[in-house]
């Protein structure tokens, strides 16, 4: 079923829209949570992986027999453990994966792509005897050249990763291999005659470091292999039934025989949507017959999964003297790591979505280097692109002596507008957000020596996708919401709470789980803004298809017709003036009477969720530098986001600070240190600076509300869009700050001594 | 009849570089059918590679979806996200 409501419930709540305190909470800030590593087995053995040194070479030979002789070791596998999978593009994620591409990430097979990449894997007693086994085993390489910056990588002479990738969205089909997977373009109007009519160009590139998602609890499994065939995976991802597939088809499994367990998940961020360690738990499994548990150090996270790319952004925009855009030129080169598959498409998609510019092009390029392969992260490519559009559009205003919000104004998408990756926006909240913004009393407060301020705008499509949901009624009246999203940012609740509204339940009453691969329909992964959107959908339909069987059992109790049956305040109230003395029969009194009513009370929705809402982020950031040190102190942080509908305001405002948090981590410290070997040099939370709590000011959300009319209480997507702005938003104040625009990220300490000492 | 805009660069490859065109169709599976057998091959793409925006909603895997007489049809890369 794919019906929803007629239009959003937005008036009369009284549960979606309020704080509850979050169901999880007490286990998790008590310690009591079970995340990845938490999981444990009786008879479990350490797995553990062999990674190369190396950032391309070919492998001439393993041998592992010296460690298959250790005592206490009770597995050893490589690729030749694993199916040679033919390349085949399958869905089970958000969209499709190339299923041989997957499978060598996991394991290299022939060769090597990057410093970290899995050659072996063993299953010992102990972590020591793993260790020991590891260093057993013998790996002989070729080591060929590598390369890792993305416009090295584009050049003809240079070291071709795969021999058998040729260009796609060429003009002409190539003749030979390339490190550019794909080209893609994106144009409208008359690109030269835009330019001839600007009045004002400005230009500039840009380039952004690979960084990762940085998420706290390293990947985790343990996955046992029975006799019999049948799988158990406990894992930490964003996407039990991701596992599932994933697992089935790199080892030539059937799904129906692996069921997948997930645990809490101590942050995704999108880097938890494929899979690294549960194929070769399982293959460690099924070779030595006892359960194995496996767990990356952070080194690894760092080496082998992905970060998201480093990049080049080439950006020229042109305007008339009033500010209106006639012309815009953007060039997108990201890395896609050892794989294709960059988020360099949305990138170009939502690179001028906030602008509605007659005459543009966008062209990006996808580009495979000898690093890890990206995975997804908050907002795929969105923040790259927006990087580089909004610090143009920053000196635009400069060179206009125009407000920057009112530049942006001035060339806003609104409704009827075209965005410019094609349909036609509806029901966006885009100008609200610039106007929250602007009259904020952040925007006029003073500013001191050596501070300045920056302002940029961010959008994300959000998407919905396939999502099941099962409300159950126990005895007592209370409900049991079940689903198979992984929460990673507040679902539950906002699940729970969806329901209560609808039941007419106080959330107490409200218990929301999430259930393994055999306890619940499919759903996709948790990711893409979709989990509250869509599996909200199903839970509201689910608990709606309740609240209609409840009438009908009231019906049936006060013998009266069904349309005689109101539902109020969580309980059936008789319209048939005769029988008012009656009472309500509430859930609780119902539920006591199920038996004779026809059986225990629940319901299970199914969908494919059409017409998320697109989401737009204006944000304003205020910095003082340090002349002295080039440090750079983010001093007050604003950040306006329109959410449709905010269902739990206190998990949508947390979802804004962390955009922004990992967003300013992007902008002033983050970045991939290779040395000339192309190992990584900062793999490990010293090195690899992420911003901490002493880092930050309390950063500020604006929740905007233009309600999203294809949801029951009108939410859209909530936790990409924080993070695509403060790139540009940092930037743009530093730029104000010290009166030199920086166009490389990170805005580190040496980088900007080195400005302020060249001025 | 529905008109449809394969603007990206994948898709013009099977269109010989067209662009927009009007399609007789009233659902999207019927579009695709339709498209394919215009344009071999670009179904496949549109099923493996494609979102499909109606009216400016984008769907995925909306087989069902209707389409009226004047409606607006893009074709976008899908959208995943973090």
């Amino acid at each position: 079923m794919s019906e929803v409501m007629d239009r959003p419930q937005t008036l009369n709540l009284k549960v979606v829209g309020t704080r509850p305190i979050r169901p999880d909470g007490a286990d998790k800030v008590t310690g009591k949570a079970t995340f990845g590593a938490d999981f444990s087995m009786p008879g479990m053995l350490v797995g553990k992986i062999k990674r190369s040194p190396h950032a391309h070479a070919r492998i001439v030979s393993i041998d592992t027999k010296k460690a298959l002789a250790l005592a206490g070791v009770k597995a050893v596998i490589t690729a030749a453990d694993f199916p040679d999978l033919a390349s085949e593009e399958y869905e089970a994620g958000e969209s499709a994966a190339n299923l041989r591409d997957l499978a060598l990430n996991c394991m290299a097979r022939g060769k090597v792509l990057y410093d970290g990449h899995a050659v072996a894997a063993v299953a010992a007693t102990s972590s020591s005897i793993a260790d020991a086994a590891l260093a057993l085993i013998t790996v002989t390489y070729d080591v060929l050249p590598h390369v890792i910056d993305v416009e090295a990588a584009m050049e003809a002479g240079a070291p071709v990763l795969h021999a058998h990738l040729f260009t796609e969205g060429l003009e002409t089909k190539p003749d030979r291999p390339s490190n550019i997977a794909k080209r893609n373009e994106l144009m409208r109007g008359d690109l030269e005659a835009g330019f001839a009519q600007a009045e004002v160009t400005v230009e500039g590139r840009y380039t952004t470091a690979a960084v990762h998602q940085g998420y706290i609890e390293p990947h985790a499994c343990v996955a046992a292999f029975a006799p019999d065939g049948q799988c158990q995976v406990w894992s930490s991802s964003q996407g039990q039934f991701m596992v599932r597939t994933y697992c089935a088809k790199i080892l030539g499994l059937e799904a129906s025989n692996i069921r997948v367990t997930p645990t809490e998940i101590g942050g995704g961020f999108g880097g938890k949507t494929t899979v690294y360690l549960e194929p070769l738990a399982l293959a460690l499994s099924r070779q030595s017959g006892a359960p194995v548990k496996m767990v990356m150090t952070r080194e690894e996270v760092f080496r082998a999964t992905g970060p998201t790319s480093g990049a080049v952004i080439e950006v020229k925009l042109g305007a008339k003297r009033d500010g209106a855009i006639t012309a815009a030129r953007v060039v997108l080169k990201y890395q896609a790591g050892a794989f294709p598959g960059s988020p360099v498409g949305a990138g170009s998609m939502t690179a001028l979505a906030c602008y509605d510019v007659p005459n543009f092009s966008v062209t990006g390029f996808d580009v495979v280097t000898n690093s890890p392969k990206v995975a997804a992260y908050r907002a795929p490519g969105a923040p790259i692109s927006a990087f580089g559009v909004e610090s143009a559009m920053d000196d635009l205003a400069r060179e206009l002596g125009m407000d920057p919000i009112a530049l942006r104004r001035k060339n806003a998408v609104r409704d009827g507008v075209k965005a410019a990756y094609g349909p036609t926006f509806r029901n966006i909240g885009y100008l609200e957000t610039l106007e929250a913004i602007a009259d904020h009393p952040h925007y006029k407060a003073p500013l001191g020596p050596n501070q300045g301020r920056g302002v940029a705008v961010g959008f994300w499509f959000n998407v919905g996708g396939e999502s099941t949901a099962a409300v159950q009624v126990g005895e007592d009246g209370s409900a049991v919401v079940v689903t198979g999203n992984p929460d990673i940012g507040g679902s539950r609740a906002s699940m729970a709470m969806m329901a209560a509204e609808v039941l007419g339940l106080p959330i107490e009453k409200v218990r929301p789980i999430v259930a393994d691969t055999a306890s619940i329909g499919f759903s996709m992964l948790t990711g893409g803004s979709r989990t509250t959107f869509a599996t909200g959908m199903a839970v509201t339909q689910a608990a709606q298809k309740i609240v209609v069987d409840l009438k009908r059992r009231a019906a049936q109790i006060w013998d009266v017709p069904v349309e005689q049956v109101d539902w109020i305040n969580g309980a059936a109230v008789c319209l048939d003036a005769a029988k008012a003395d009656k009472g309500d029969l509430t859930l609780a009194a119902l539920a006591a009477q199920s038996a004779r009513t026809g059986g225990p009370i629940g319901a299970q929705v199914s969908l494919t969720a059409q017409g998320a809402g697109p989401g737009f982020g204006a944000h304003i950031c205020d910095v003082e530098v340090d002349p002295e040190t080039g440090h750079v102190t983010i001093l007050r942080y604003t950040a306006a986001q329109d959410v449709g509908r905010a269902i739990h305001p206190a998990y949508v405002e947390g979802q804004i600070q962390g955009g922004v948090a990992q967003g300013i981590g992007w902008a002033l410290n983050e970045e991939y240190v290779f040395d000339s070997e192309g190992r990584m040099e900062n793999a490990g939370f010293l090195d690899y600076r992420v911003p901490v709590a002493s880092d930050l000011p309390m950063i500020e959300p604006i929740i905007v509300e233009v309600a999203n009319p294809r949801h029951p209480f009108g939410a859209k997507g909530v936790g990409e869009v924080p993070i695509v702005p403060p790139l540009a938003a940092v930037a743009n104040a530093v730029r104000a700050a010290i009166g030199v625009r920086m166009t490389d990220l990170p805005l580190s300490p040496p980088k900007i001594r080195a400005v302020i000492d060249a001025r | 009849m529905p008109h449809v805009v394969a603007a990206c660069s994948t898709c013009r490859q099977f269109t010989d570089g067209l662009v927009e065109f009007d399609v007789e169709a009233d659902s999207v599976r019927r579009m695709i059918g339709e498209l394919d057998r215009r344009f071999p091959g670009l179904g496949e793409h549109i099923e493996r590679r494609m979102a499909i925006a109606i009216d400016g909603e984008i769907h995925q895997d909306a087989h069902g979806a209707r389409l009226a007489a004047d409606s607006e049809v893009y074709l976008i890369p899908r959208i995943g996200g973090g």
